[in-house]
């Protein structure tokens, strides 16, 4: 399966993110950059890796999110590309409309950077389903707007349709994120958003591969 | 030209710890009488026309498109 990574000034992680798909799918993505007006055909899996896009002026990812190419990857998702934002890349997503709600600053108002434990809430979307139910992953965080945060009528929708894909544990939730929700998907199933960074847990070297799954799914290499 | 300003406010019910850490600092200087503090942004734009109620629907789009996430944030136009 083909993937792309989008590249906009600022991100700082599309490396790690690029480093990772390389090595879980044995082919480097193409990177697309924030000017490109359209994604190639074969392009199945779009990725936007994390890091500070527009130095996060007026609000995380709300530039981005205006930005051409995201017009490109909206048409994708809508025909069924699969779309991961990771961290910066969730809150673009979300700043977009492809993905329900928003991220307010920390309820700690502090900059995280630790690991937390990540349930698994729904292992039946197209990026979960190498994890079990109910698993309990470690993954690390790196954010200071990561406080998952959208109307009530929302939240019990995006619960109601199992969008769910990932809460943090009640005890490491790191943000005040409602719910303890640390990562969704739309309705279709096709487009996730997640706070923690799974790329950096992909093999031995880091300590550890629970994020290895993620991205094993979302390229199709398990077995549904 | 128009000068103008839109407010972007947080929403009633949206959790605000800034606003919050704002009012406890506000606190500890001594101000004792401040029931509750909210953070907001202000934009002051200049617009080349002189036609006020284009002007209007022009803020409100550019407020609607990107000045204020309105699913968390509420925003106030006003022509000066």
């Amino acid at each position: 399966m083909k993937a792309a990574v989008i590249l906009l000034p600022g991100l700082n992680r599309d490396r790690d993110m690029i480093a990772a798909l390389t090595h879980i799918s044995g082919e480097a993505p193409l990177t697309i950059w924030q000017t490109e007006t359209s994604i190639p055909d074969d392009v199945e899996l779009i990725v936007i890796p994390g890091g500070f896009s527009y130095g996060d002026y007026l609000r995380c990812g709300a530039i981005a999110a205006r930005m051409p190419v995201m017009q490109a990857v909206r048409e994708k998702a809508e025909k069924g590309t699969r779309v991961i934002g990771v961290c910066n890349g969730f809150q673009i997503l979300l700043e977009s409309g492809l993905l329900p709600g928003a991220l307010m600053r920390n309820a700690s108002l502090k900059f995280v950077c630790r690991e937390v434990k990540l349930e698994v809430a729904n292992a039946s979307t197209a990026f979960t389903q190498g994890y079990s139910q109910g698993q309990i992953l470690r993954c690390p965080v790196a954010h200071h707007d990561g406080n998952y945060f959208t109307d009530a009528d929302t939240l019990a929708e995006i619960e109601a349709s199992n969008q769910v894909a990932f809460r943090y544990t009640a005890d490491t939730n790191p943000n005040g994120s409602l719910n303890n929700i640390a990562g969704i998907v739309n309705k279709a199933g096709n487009v996730l958003g997640m706070m923690p960074h799974p790329e950096n847990l992909i093999e031995a070297a880091h300590g550890g591969s629970d994020g290895r799954a993620l991205f094993e799914s979302a390229l199709g290499l398990v077995d549904a | 030209m128009i000068k103008a300003r839109v407010t972007v406010t947080l929403k009633n019910g949206v959790l605000d710890p800034q606003g919050k850490a704002i009012e406890h600092a506000l606190g500890g200087l001594g101000f004792s009488g401040v029931d509750s503090i909210r953070q907001g942004k202000v934009f002051d734009v200049v617009l080349e026309t002189s036609d006020r109620a284009a002007a209007e629907a022009e803020l409100k789009a550019m407020a609607e498109k990107l000045l204020a996430n309105t699913v968390i944030e509420d925003y106030a136009v006003e022509v000066l």
